[in-house]
């Protein structure tokens, strides 16, 4: 019986026992985004407590790690946020170069901040479009994903693989990018504030969507320091909190663009934000993209070196570049001992790894901090006092990708 | 990394040296970075000065892990990453503790540390005392060992297979067809320190 009394006597008399109700949310719930179980314990329709399982997807990659090459770990970062997955790679990439003291040449930073940028579209795009989807809109993420399938489109132009790419290298980028691949990508960015207009259209004014986001999941400003957020959690209460600009890496320092913040840190304004978001990256494409055609945009893609293969030209001639890259690929290049901690603004927030080397071609530690972890640790202290219905618009909101929270 | 900053960073870790005297054993500035080298037991003081002194500001914790050093008397080392969003700095806490040593918990100061205590336990079996809920939380449920410790093996000892005549789930001991591939890539040359296979005919 739901209310736990086996004599069911009359509700006028109250007579009968009234307890709380648990109940599994998820692993196979589609709003669980991934699998996720949360156990909740239910007083009618309201959440009294919210106790997430994870490591449903634990892989071992910090393990894995440890018996592979600096280079053979750099594919794993593409399974961690498998949304936006060069954005991982490229604290990977920056970890590495920050040990060895390499520096990227200028057209490497370029498409890596091209990239990166693509990246947070690509987990913007399919993270409001299926917040949409879990407070009952089916339109938006159908949009969302032809958009999304055509910057697969130029991962893959750019890699060879649509998801994982592995393109971000140590020293710079693998490939460099051929002017047909610029062009429509400037083409696409032309294009998609329409599109991004649309989908503003379809939910930002839209009753239902604004009902159920509107003063759900409200954060404080003394919250984000509690439970250590990051990213639009922390924009969307109103500080301008920002790696990008608060602690500038690659050549983000030279491009020009806002942050955007929200007021009330609900539900709503992490959507407008991440909207707003979407616009500025494009606005950071086309300037990359300006940037990459100038005379001092071109060059080498990667910085030639210990680190990083010889040019297939210089294989064919020389003995030491042959022996160079067989070296390179089998045994890998040695990191000099010495730990950093190296981070970046991926889309959904501070995105780390604490790299331990001793001298080898083989990490001795490498901790990856994902954001989704601290933001899904406080379910329970945000989900609190919700309805049941709001569980599914604040995971959604958190922006929670199981390969980066289970690892 | 400017000299400039990195003096700053020095001078941060020498007055936070000074203030915590009986927490900090030392400090020094790497790659940008600074790290303090402090006791586990006054860990909570010490989190609780940074979090609250005007120019530490250290209030977002940022991780906590742990290292294996299986040699070592001092087993692991915890390492704490902080960040003030205010003073827009970094810093990193590094604490010896031995195998059959508890670190003391800093949830009070810090509650998303609770994760991440849990995680570091499942991982290496670190406890933490005053935690108020130190479950396993990646691993299986039953799950035996500490996985992220050195002399942990990477294929594990368990394997999940589904059984069609049990109908269910079962696990059974790792079976390997070959073993799993580790790569020596020490150069004889340079003088490996463990005899090579035929070294025995050289003498």
């Amino acid at each position: 019986m739901m209310d736990g009394s086996k004599g069911f006597t009359d509700a006028q008399t109250g007579e009968q026992k009234i307890r709380n109700f648990n109940i599994n949310f998820g692993p196979q719930h589609p709003a669980a985004h991934g699998v996720l179980r949360l156990v909740l314990e239910l007083d009618g329709e309201i959440v009294e407590r919210c106790d997430p399982h994870i490591g449903l997807l634990h892989r071992g990659t910090e393990k894995l790690m440890e018996s592979r090459t600096y280079l053979q770990n750099l594919p794993y970062f593409d399974r961690l946020d498998y949304v936006a997955p060069m954005n991982q790679e490229h604290a990977w990439c920056l970890a590495i170069e920050r040990l060895t003291g390499t520096v990227v040449p200028r057209r490497a930073s370029l498409i890596r901040v091209l990239y990166s940028e693509i990246g947070r579209v690509l987990n913007h795009l399919l993270n409001v479009t299926t917040q949409a989807m879990d407070v009952g809109a089916l339109t938006p993420p159908l949009w969302g994903f032809v958009e999304r399938e055509k910057l697969c489109i130029f991962y893959e132009r750019a890699s060879g693989a649509r998801f994982h790419a592995a393109y971000f290298r140590p020293g710079g980028v693998h490939q460099d990018l051929p002017p047909a691949l610029i062009d429509d990508i400037e083409a696409w960015a032309e294009a998609f504030p329409a599109v991004l207009a649309d989908i503003d259209g379809l939910l930002t004014e839209n009753r239902i969507f604004k009902q159920r986001n509107a003063d759900i999941g409200v954060i404080t400003e003394e919250e984000i320091q509690q439970w250590g957020y990051s990213g639009v959690m922390v924009r969307g209460s109103g500080l301008a909190w920002d790696l990008r600009r608060s602690q500038p890496y690659e050549c983000y320092d030279e491009f020009d663009f806002q942050i955007p913040i929200g007021k009330n840190g609900d539900c709503y304004d992490r959507y407008l934000v991440r909207m707003e978001e979407m616009r500025q990256s494009v606005s950071i494409i086309r300037q990359a993209i300006a940037k990459l055609r100038a005379p001092e945009g071109q060059g080498e893609v990667l910085a030639r070196g210990k680190i990083t293969p010889p040019s297939r030209g210089d294989m064919k001639t020389s003995m030491e570049s042959l022996i160079h890259h067989f070296k390179l690929y089998t045994e890998g290049f040695h990191v000099p001992a010495g730990e950093v901690y190296a981070a970046v603004e991926a889309p959904k927030g501070e995105f780390g790894v604490y790299l331990v080397a001793d001298g080898t071609n083989k990490p001795y530690r490498a901790k990856l901090r994902a954001p989704g972890f601290l933001h899904l640790q406080s379910m329970d202290h945000v989900a609190s006092g919700h309805l049941l219905a709001d569980v599914a618009a604040i995971i959604g909101t958190m922006d929670i990708v199981f390969g980066e929270v289970d690892r | 990394m400017s000299d400039a900053q990195d003096q700053a960073l020095q001078e941060l870790g020498d007055y936070i040296a000074t203030k915590q005297a009986d927490a900090v054993i030392g400090s020094e500035v790497a790659f940008g970075e600074l790290t303090l080298t402090v006791t586990a037991a006054a860990l909570p003081a010490l989190v609780r000065f940074l979090k609250t002194d005007v120019t530490c500001k250290f209030s977002s914790l940022v991780d906590i892990t742990a290292v294996d050093y299986p040699a070592r008397r001092a087993r692991f080392d915890v390492v704490y990453h902080f960040l003030s969003m205010y003073r827009n700095q970094r810093i990193r806490l590094r604490a010896q503790v031995r195998d059959d040593e508890m670190v003391p918990s800093i949830v009070l100061e810090h509650p998303s540390a609770n994760w991440f205590e849990r995680e570091v336990f499942d991982m290496f079996g670190i406890l933490f005392s005053g935690h108020p809920d130190l479950r396993r939380i990646l691993t299986d449920y039953g799950f035996r060992g500490h996985p992220l410790r050195k002399d942990f093996p990477t294929t594990g000892y368990v394997e999940v297979r589904y059984d069609e005549a049990a109908k269910r789930v079962v696990y059974e001991p790792v079976k390997l067809v070959q073993d799993y591939r580790q790569f020596d890539f020490m150069s004889p040359w340079e003088g490996a320190k463990y005899i090579l296979p035929g070294d025995e005919r050289a003498k």
